[in-house]
């Protein structure tokens, strides 16, 4: 309480803020505690470090070969993108300043930043962008990201300032695609394989804010600001992210003070951070991640196949009851699969709210009575199935527990196995050989879902497993994938959300919020629609706060 | 003596191709691949990039074809790369993990040799007494108390509520700015937990192994011999009943020999240590054949040789089994 009460002390002096401190020392600290932080103390001060702790060690530093979030997160230090997300999740110009899109939408023209020099200090020329794009397509780079590229008819440099980008068709997602890191073609190009370069492994060279140190499998990476950084150089020091595979450890580090900052459970979040000593020390930061929870059926299933059963099984999940057992509130209902906040969100659809009696009456209209022992029965068969879910993620099986006795208050049987992931993926849901299943989709900031929600896509492969199919879905998906126009794909989107509503091949559950926790000496942080990552090089610890002095 | 030596050696190359065989079927029998990792459930891995995958694998050739292969770039020690996505040489991932394993495990082998063995000879000389029973007790709490339990305690208590030790990790972030002295007084303070919980389970088995032995022969006539010749029973105790009870423990050291390789999964994970029982279990997890067959493929090894070591040790220590 000590440090507290002296933060209302200097408070004093810019009484504006004061309100929201007086509130984060009585009780939470929620989305915008950090506003108030950044004029608390000092101006922005250069020197300091921040620690993370990362569940998984990173596999490579080439995110065209890696893929594993991870590694991406890692990569995002030292290398750019030709765009890039803004905080509003609009995009925006990185290495690239700005770019045009013809008015058939066939051609993108992008206008490179001029004087960006890779961490070697030889220049960033559109020949990087070149090399890119060509190592995207070649048949012996082993990555997952190929297919956008493979979409591109020609690509051509006028000059060493300019890309020329010509598909045959508009392809909206590819412009997110040129967010993919570009490579520097003078260190890369005599490896005909970039992910056994040591360019991956050893010694990256990015254009971006942090320049490589080192990198201890299982043990650490480390990365020092580039003072040379076209957006100038970041006031962080030094960024070191420690490997700390067990969630339990990660708490006590970050509690004595081995690590910076972490992302909370729930738990951790609402019971284990409540005390004064950690209020003082730390302060938490809740938004809503990308991420949402669904329960999706077989659509051929004789049971699921009809839509007014699905709606009642809608109706008889209690959402609320699920965000609070499973994630002590801290998250949000979903009613499609576009995050609430998101441009393509269509708040103004079918909503199915926890209503047991109507459930029972749509399941009277689709033929289902009960029985003797209050089972719903139809054509002397009991409404009786198993929903399958991976093991391992504990907010899955609670979610499985709570729905499970939701679905017995109405007459459903429902049975719960929970089976080993590649298990779970290879023998049950590739063969379709499930009755129900349990989860989540993690969704990026571009709208297209072509591959979750089109016919064309149920292949054992592919990902569209329930075997959704309708034909204006589909005519829908492939509108919102061929225009560059906002207006327009949003309006294709909000249809589909209003479609999916509907017919329930899912029944959207819930999106988690994202709760991360940074000792309290950090400032500048000011979680958006994208997040808090967004401004990292703007973060920065007040020179008498500083904790790690012994570099700059 | 010698012939017998060489008839071992000569089996081991037989038994290592089979425990090898038996291996490489036993992985291919669970579901999923190395390319899951990356591709399970991601929109953009395309049908196109798993079959590429599967030929930048070699999984594409028939099971006997794989074996073949690994088993001639075995022959010329090649582990090969790994299946993981960092691509890495599996013999470069086990060396810079062997000895971060080794240290500890050697480290509490020490200990547990070094704790257990006075606790059974003073338990089995003073049988049923206080201390036998206390120190039963103690042990077997150890044994069944769960390591990770415990260890989290202890990193509270010592970590974060008194601030002495770190919590986890190897060396802290400072380490390469400190002095030698204080490199390694560092790498004390990070080992110091670790080494006492690995071996604070270990301890039961060996403190009771060391106890029946030395009971069976304190019974003995030779040890009555010796006290009815009127030695101090310092002296009985000391040389004649332990030095015969610490034969057995020669086997047990023979066979701890590929132990000192192995890491324990869960502890590492807990510590943050980057050893074998973690690497082994990703190796398992993301399906990473060539990493899961070279770690057992070594384990075989050591496992073999150990237990030659063992016979040959105990051969050395009893003359009857040499001469007979």
């Amino acid at each position: 309480m000590r440090r507290c009460l002296l933060h209302l002390a200097v408070f004093a002096a810019f009484a504006a803020a004061g309100s929201v401190i007086l509130a984060g020392c009585a009780g939470e600290k929620k989305d915008g505690a950090g506003k108030g932080a950044a004029g608390e103390a000092g101006p922005p001060a250069y020197g300091d470090a921040i620690v993370y702790g990362s569940n998984g060690d990173i596999s490579g530093f080439l995110t065209a070969v890696t893929s594993d979030s991870a590694s991406h997160d890692a990569a995002s230090y030292m290398f750019n993108g030709l765009v890039r997300y803004d905080k509003n999740l609009k995009l925006e110009g990185e290495l690239a300043e700005s770019w045009e899109i013809s008015p058939d939408g066939k051609k993108i023209t992008f206008h490179l930043r001029k004087g960006v020099a890779w961490h070697d200090n030889v220049p960033f020329t559109s020949g990087d962008v070149m090399f890119t794009y060509k190592k995207m397509i070649d048949p012996k780079t082993p990555t997952p990201y190929g297919e956008s590229f493979r979409q591109v008819r020609r690509v051509t440099d006028p000059d060493p300032y300019t890309v020329i980008v010509e598909y045959d068709k508009p392809y909206a997602p590819a412009l997110e695609s040129w967010g993919m890191n570009i490579l520097p073609r003078h260190l890369l190009e005599k490896y005909p394989d970039i992910k056994q370069s040591p360019l991956n492994k050893s010694s990256p060279v990015g254009t971006g804010p942090y320049r490589f140190v080192e990198w201890k499998p299982g043990e650490k990476i480390v990365f020092d600001a580039n003072p040379g950084y076209f957006e100038g150089k970041p006031f962080i020091s030094r960024v070191v992210t420690r490997v700390i595979p067990d969630q339990a450890t990660l708490f006590l580090e970050l509690k004595s003070g081995g690590i910076d900052t972490m992302t909370l459970t729930p738990l951790q979040y609402s019971k284990q951070t409540e005390t004064g000593e950690f209020r003082n020390n730390f302060r938490k930061y809740r938004y809503l991640s990308f991420v949402y929870t669904y329960l999706g059926f077989r659509l051929d299933h004789p049971f699921f196949r009809d839509k007014r059963v699905r709606q009642a099984i809608a109706h008889s999940i209690d959402k609320k009851e699920l965000i609070d057992g499973v994630l002590f509130g801290l998250g949000r209902e979903v009613t499609g699969p576009y995050k609430p906040g998101h441009w393509v969100y269509n708040p103004d659809v079918r909503k199915y709210p926890h209503d047991p009696a109507k459930a029972k009456a749509f399941l009277a209209e689709a033929g289902w009575k009960p029985g003797a022992d209050g089972t719903m029965e139809k054509d002397g068969r009991k409404f009786a199935f198993t929903v399958l879910t991976n093991a391992g993620n504990e907010s899955r099986s609670k979610t499985a527990a709570i729905i499970q006795q939701q679905l017995a208050a109405v007459g459903i049987r429902m049975e719960i196995r929970t089976l080993e992931w590649a298990a779970f993926i290879n023998e049950f849901v590739k063969k379709r050989k499930f009755d129900a299943l349990i989860l989540g989709w993690s969704t990026g900031p571009e709208p297209d879902q072509f591959d979750i929600w089109s016919s064309t896509k149920t292949g054992p492969d592919e990902l569209n497993h329930v075997g959704f199919a309708d034909a204006e879905v589909d005519r829908l998906l492939e509108e919102g994938r061929r225009t560059f126009d906002m207006e327009k794909r949003k309006k294709a989107y909000f249809r589909i959300q209003e479609i999916l509503a509907e017919e329930q091949p899912y029944v959207f559950l819930y999106a988690p919020e994202a709760l991360p926790v940074f000792h309290k000496r950090f400032r500048g942080i000011e979680p958006a629609p994208a997040g808090i990552g967004y401004n990292f090089i703007k973060w920065y610890v007040p020179g008498a706060e500083q904790k790690y002095t012994s570099f700059q | 003596m010698l012939r017998y030596v060489i008839r071992r050696l000569v089996v081991i190359p037989v038994m290592l191709v089979g425990i090898s065989l038996l291996s490489f079927l036993a992985i291919h029998l669970a579901p999923g691949g190395p390319i899951s990792v990356a591709a399970d459930l991601n929109p953009k891995a395309t049908a196109e990039y798993r079959e590429r995958m599967v030929r930048y694998y070699g999984l594409d050739q028939p099971l006997h074809v794989q074996y073949g292969r690994w088993l001639v770039r075995m022959s010329t020690l090649d582990f090969g790369p790994s299946f993981a996505p960092d691509g890495r040489q599996v013999s470069d991932k086990i060396k810079e993990r062997i000895p971060v394993t080794l240290t500890i495990n050697v480290l509490s082998m020490g200990l547990i040799f070094l704790v257990a063995i006075p606790i059974g000879i003073y338990s089995a000389v003073r049988k049923d007494s206080w201390f036998d029973r206390i120190s039963t007790v103690t042990v077997f709490t150890g044994f069944a108390v769960p390591t990770f339990w415990l260890a989290l305690l202890l990193m509270i208590l010592f970590g974060v509520k008194l601030g002495w030790l770190p919590i986890s990790g190897l060396v802290s972030l400072e380490h390469d700015s400190l002095s030698l002295a204080g490199r390694f007084w560092d790498r004390a303070r990070h080992l110091l937990l670790p080494v006492l919980l690995a071996g604070f389970g270990g301890l039961a088995g060996m403190s009771r192994y060391m106890r029946s032995n030395m009971l069976e022969v304190i019974r003995q006539d030779y040890i009555a011999a010796a006290k009815a010749k009127g030695l101090g029973e310092r002296q009985v105790v000391l040389r004649h009943a332990t030095r015969n009870a610490l034969l057995p423990v020669i086997t047990i050291l023979g066979l701890s020999v590929p132990d000192l390789l192995g890491g324990a999964v869960i502890f590492e994970t807990i510590f943050a240590i980057p050893g074998m029982g973690q690497l082994f279990y990703q190796g398992v997890m993301a399906r990473d054949v060539p990493l899961v067959m070279g770690i057992l493929v070594i384990g075989a090894f050591l496992t073999l040789i150990g237990n030659l070591l063992a016979d040959v040790g105990y051969a050395l220590a009893d003359p009857r089994i040499r001469t007979g």
